[in-house]
């Protein structure tokens, strides 16, 4: 199985410990990587852009489309966000003919062209979907067992559920809970799952922000999770970087560890916790650790 | 078929709070939520309190949270929403203070549309007939006149769950209704004010308002085409325009996102203020070595990029 990768800014930047540890665990899982930065493929604009200038991040991501078209391979991602921004830009692609012919209009001059058959995938879908939950079990060599873990997915790896095919791929809407269970964990429901994280406003409204950070954080923690899992670097940096913020703006002990999903992968086939980065979260990750009978 | 609608109750005239009750039900195929709620009302509790009309989704009464996300009740059909026990849990709508049961009090929804001021303001002579508007002008605003103003974007939006401020999803597509509408002519100061705290640029885009919206209104897409129009009209002098901005600009520089930079160039490097006030996070990234890399290097063949967003950027500007 052979992925056209796309890492995104954050897993090298805010959360330089994602990188790593999803490579492992695509190098563990049989996938190949190309790397899509290495080509020159450039940020999706992560909705930021867009707000200035639509039609140029479409034109970026056309170009990141295109170059995976050029090597023969599909896309995988492994942040919420970059699937999101993707998806987005991909259907405004497909559905729209002579949009698609002014985005390759842009292209050509780079000798470039999208020919609208890119299908990118997060890594979370890639193993639901690709490897499937009962192969995924295999490669499980320490059951994370008596762990409760509350998902967190993302807005942008839920929403808009018609850009992310939901009605064509039902497994995504649980996916997150699915491969939980698949390495041993107890998945804990919390309304918070599907919600924002606030990590879009913290320039501009950091009170609001962080108080959505205090506030899914707390509940997963009052419901008995002992740490939140997300597949997006975007959620995890206010998740977990602004946790103590949210402790201090509330009032409250909350301290529940943020753990990346290739992180909680790694960890049920058995590498070595510092190896996936998990010494490098602010919010300490001993406990769960611990619960799990291991050291970092 | 046999159902259970799991009812979330509350009446202010006793003192049991908010609590669940369970309805068994026989009832057609079919049937929708407001349905079953109606036969509820009818057949088994008629104190069941609720608000419903056209049962079309055209009068936009019946908004409730069914498993958890807003929707219409009478466009809902009931099947599609029944777990493998047969059961549907039904919520009054959130953000919303709840008057009995289903029923919510809908002031600060009203007052927050009429804070966009929600009507035509033109200039000049008054025409001998109608404002004449071509239908061209009038296309792009199709979409968001659809809306019924049932509130749904309001109940799942996740800015008024922790800030009441917030003007919210729905006044902001009601404004974008008039601020690109070519006969009024108060744009720009519509824009000034929307421009504000707790407005267009207070929305976290997190989609929950285009995902629950039953009329395909998309609010936060309106939001955003409100920030592009804010930006282009000159209000770019905002926490959010600048960070758009700079985002932007390092995107062209490098290919992709300089963390370092972004935060830093946004607040403005002289602004200490907001610079002491990253220092904890900043420090508390460092000490776990989870600072991005001071030396950020460029994508290969970043000229090509840097080409791009000149050639868009250029045709744009000649296509006006």
């Amino acid at each position: 199985m052979k992925f056209a990768f796309f890492p995104g800014c954050v897993s090298r930047g805010g959360c330089p410990e994602l990188y790593p540890a999803a490579k492992k665990v695509c190098a563990q899982l049989g996938i190949e990587l190309d790397e899509l930065q290495d080509r020159g493929a450039t940020c999706t604009g992560a909705g930021v852009l867009q707000e200035k200038n639509q039609f140029l991040g479409d034109v970026l991501n056309a170009r990141t489309f295109a170059i995976a078209e050029g090597l023969g391979l599909p896309i995988m991602v492994i942040c919420s966000t970059c699937q999101g921004v993707m998806s987005q830009a991909n259907r405004r692609l497909k559905t729209n003919p002579d949009y698609l012919a002014k985005v390759n209009e842009q292209l050509s001059e780079e000798g470039l062209e999208y020919k609208g058959t890119a299908s990118p995938r997060h890594l979370l879908w890639v193993m639901v979907e690709d490897i499937g939950i009962d192969v995924l079990k295999t490669y499980v060599r320490r059951p994370l067992s008596g762990l409760r873990l509350a998902p967190f997915y993302g807005c942008y790896i839920v929403r808009p559920s018609d850009d992310l095919e939901f009605k064509l791929y039902r497994d995504r809407e649980d996916s997150l809970e699915r491969v939980m269970e698949a390495l041993g964990a107890e998945p804990v429901d919390f309304p918070g799952k599907t919600r924002c994280c606030g990590f879009p406003i913290l320039t501009i409204n950091e009170k609001n922000s962080v108080q959505m950070v205090a506030n899914h954080t707390a509940s997963a923690k009052q419901l008995g999770a002992d740490a939140l899992v997300t597949p997006c670097p975007l959620c995890h940096l206010n998740l977990d970087g602004y946790q103590p913020s949210a402790m201090r703006q509330t009032q409250q002990d909350i301290n529940i560890p943020i753990i990346h999903l290739p992180q909680l992968v790694g960890l049920a086939m058995g590498f070595d916790p510092k190896e996936l980065g998990l010494s490098r979260h602010i919010i300490s990750t001993k406990k769960v650790l611990s619960k799990i009978q291991v050291a970092v | 078929m046999q159902v259970i609608v799991s009812v979330n109750r509350f009446n202010p005239k006793d003192n049991n709070g908010k609590y669940w009750e369970d309805y068994n039900l026989e009832i057609e195929e079919n049937a929708t939520v407001l349905d079953a709620l109606i036969k509820i009302r009818e057949e088994t509790d008629g104190s069941l309190a609720m608000r419903c009309s056209c049962r079309s989704a055209i009068c936009g009464s019946c908004a409730m949270r069914v498993n958890g996300h807003a929707r219409l009740a009478c466009n809902t059909k009931l099947a599609d929403m029944t777990d493998e026990a047969g059961m549907i849990k039904v919520e009054p709508m959130t953000n919303f203070p709840v008057i009995k049961d289903l029923v919510v009090d809908q002031q600060m929804f009203w007052d927050k549309v009429k804070q966009v001021s929600p009507w035509l303001q033109s200039e000049g002579p008054e025409p001998k007939g109608e404002y004449v508007a071509s239908n061209e002008s009038m296309n792009q605003l199709a979409g968001v006149m659809a809306c019924i103003m049932c509130g749904a974007c309001v109940s799942d939006c996740s800015v008024m769950e922790v800030d009441k401020n917030f003007i919210g999803p729905a006044a902001l597509a009601k404004a974008y209704r008039f601020v690109g509408d070519p006969r009024d002519s108060k744009s720009v100061e519509r824009l000034g004010v929307l421009n504000e705290y707790s407005g267009i640029w207070d929305c976290t885009r997190c989609y929950e308002c285009v995902e629950v919206c039953p009329k395909g209104v998309a609010p936060m897409d309106r939001i955003m085409a409100l920030r592009e129009e804010a930006i282009s009209v000159g209000y770019g002098d905002t926490m959010g325009a600048r960070h758009a901005d700079v985002f932007s600009d390092l995107v062209e520089d490098s290919g992709w996102l300089d963390e370092l930079r972004l935060p830093i160039k946004t607040v403005g490097i002289f602004n200490l203020p907001a610079l002491l006030n990253f220092a904890p996070v900043g420090l508390r990234a460092l000490v776990k070595g989870k600072m991005p890399a001071i030396f950020h290097h460029n994508v290969p063949n970043v000229q090509n990029v840097r080409n791009l967003f000149k050639r868009v950027r250029n045709d744009q500007n000649k296509d006006g």
